[in-house]
């Protein structure tokens, strides 16, 4: 690792909620017969109840990341532990929050948290209870009958947060979330999840390709380099006080120092990633 | 396509006004036109020959409904139309899940499918009328040949274009395969299948009506057959009106119904029209 700051005490791979040892992924190229290494010898562990964000430069292959560690792509080599126990199959333990519009759109908001339960064989009145509650707690009480597409960009991420956190799951996967709010309802939203996990301690594996972002939210935030053949290049461990507020977090001296810090490793990356995007 | 008003569209009380009076200014020039004072006599007969009188169609219209002469001919084409659409529709999503489903099954259909597609079925109506006989079941087998492509096509489709990331946060959230086919695949192909309900409700009534006049003992469109035979265009015309307003009567129902079942859409959808 270089340039890094000594990480956080290292977790067994028994320990770890969630532990990618020595990933890598090929794809078939688009374009011609050639390969594509997304990811390569990529390893990295969130502990019980750890916050953890992965910055990369766009198009970098984090979201190729939290598809294995979610079940739902199976790495060409390496293995995902989940709680010690090699993954098979999609991630029960975990939950996945999506970049784009994941909510199904024939389905009201109050259907679309339920839906989790119903495939699990929950009686439909007591998911509706409990999908009520949830819905009330992510701020949206009395819009349970819209549909996605009466909802804002913001209450949909909402409908798809209390979707997620009905199941109740111990591992948190997210795939830059937010990014496509605008920066006033990111900074509330972010802070929503902040409170929501702050009450109920999961493992969180965050993506997001904003920095501030990451270090806002995160107990320790990975640099990935960019692609092809993506792989952390530093870990920094965050050691701002919580509970945070995201908005009033980055104006703290520490945040800068951090700011400063990451971004010197990350840049590189950046320019490296624009330069290929160019070609 | 709707535009605002603002852009220069007449408003709607102004646009009510044209629609009628463009069907008046063609009554009044049907009439016109075969009616002995108002033109040449030879040339009036001539023209009211081919064309009929506004007048006694609107006497046979009027006379099929006082006598109620016309309710069990109605009847059995509106019966054929609902058989047709539903057992086209059914046979249609089953056969598109199925085929979107299982790619090898449909790369060996596929080029069957193009095969019947292309094919005038219309044209299949004699053999129907051979293997089901002159009732109603002859009148439905066409009406489904014509209601299944299209919603098979409309099915398939929607199967194919199901999210991927509606699907994997399905998968995510647990469901099993049997779960997606109902809770994701089905309602996402379903709401395609409304989307094309103006077309095959049409095409139903196509295929009954169509049935009738190549063959049978009742119906409107045996009416018109009968009518036909004996050159008595005004009826034919009268015919023709009364499934005219059927069909439009048959639209408006499937405008409510796909605006009560579809609310979650964004916007209505386009559809094509016959």
């Amino acid at each position: 690792m270089i340039a890094a700051a000594p990480a956080k005490a290292p977790h067994g791979a028994g320990a770890a909620a969630l532990a990618l040892d020595d990933i890598t992924c090929v794809f078939a190229a688009k374009s011609g017969s050639g390969r594509y290494t997304a990811v390569a010898n990529t390893s990295l562990t969130v502990a019980p109840g750890e916050f953890v964000s992965v910055v990369g430069p766009t198009g970098c292959g984090k979201s190729t990341l939290l598809n294995v560690a979610a079940g739902l792509l199976a790495p060409s080599s390496g293995r995902a532990l989940i709680g010690g126990e090699p993954l098979s199959g999609v991630n029960a333990r975990a939950g996945y929050m999506f970049q784009a519009e994941a909510l199904m759109p024939w389905r009201n908001a109050l259907r679309n948290v339920t839906a989790g339960l119903e495939f699990r064989g929950v009686p439909q009145a007591e998911a509706m209870r409990r999908a009520r509650e949830w819905l009330t707690r992510v701020g949206l009480a009395g819009f349970e009958d819209r549909y996605p597409h009466q909802l804002s960009g913001g209450m949909r991420k909402r409908v798809a947060l209390a979707q997620m956190l009905i199941l109740d799951p111990q591992i948190l996967l997210m795939d830059e979330p937010f990014s496509a709010l605008d920066v006033q309802t990111r900074q509330l939203m972010e802070n929503e999840l902040l409170e929501l996990w702050s009450a109920n301690r999961k493992s969180v594996l965050f993506i997001t390709h904003d920095l501030e972002e990451a270090i806002a939210l995160s107990d320790r935030v990975v640099v990935l380099s960019a692609g092809p053949a993506t792989r952390p290049i530093g870990e920094f461990p965050i050691d701002l006080p919580r509970p945070r507020d995201v908005a009033e977090i980055r104006l703290s001296p520490r945040f800068v120092e951090l700011h400063e810090a990451i971004w010197h490793v990350l840049k590189s990356e950046v320019l490296k990633g624009y330069a290929q995007g160019k070609r | 396509m709707r535009r605002a008003s603002a852009d220069g569209r007449p408003s709607r009380s102004a646009l009510a006004l044209w629609h009628v009076a463009i069907l008046a200014l063609v009554f009044v020039v049907w009439y016109g036109l075969t009616t002995p004072g108002l033109v040449d006599e030879a040339y009036a007969s001539k023209i009211a020959f081919f064309f009929g009188r506004p007048l006694q169609v609107v006497v046979v219209v009027w006379n099929w409904f006082a006598s109620g002469k016309i309710y069990p001919h109605l009847a059995i084409t509106l019966w054929e139309t609902v058989l047709a659409f539903a057992a086209g529709s059914v046979l249609g999503l089953a056969v598109g899940l199925w085929l979107a489903l299982t790619p090898t099954a449909s790369a060996i259909a596929e080029p069957y499918i193009t095969a019947l597609n292309a094919m005038p079925r219309v044209i299949l109506a004699p053999i129907f009328a051979v293997w089901f006989g002159l009732g109603v079941l002859s009148k439905v087998a066409l009406g489904v040949t014509l209601v299944f492509f299209i919603v098979f096509f409309n099915v398939y489709q929607g199967v194919k274009e199901v999210s991927p990331v509606v699907l994997a946060n399905a998968q995510m959230l647990g469901a099993s395969r049997r779960q997606l086919l109902r809770s994701i695949y089905l309602p996402s192909a379903t709401s395609w299948v409304f989307s094309s309900l103006h077309t095959s409700v049409g095409m139903a009534f196509v295929g009954a009506v169509v049935g009738e006049y190549l063959g049978s003992a009742k119906g409107v469109g045996y009416l018109i057959l009968q009518a036909e035979g004996v050159f008595d265009i005004n009826t034919v015309i009268a015919g023709i009106v009364v499934l005219t307003v059927f069909a439009l009567l048959l639209d408006f129902a499937v405008t409510k119904i796909e605006a009560r079942l579809l609310v979650w859409r964004p916007r209505a959808s386009q559809t094509e029209t016959l």
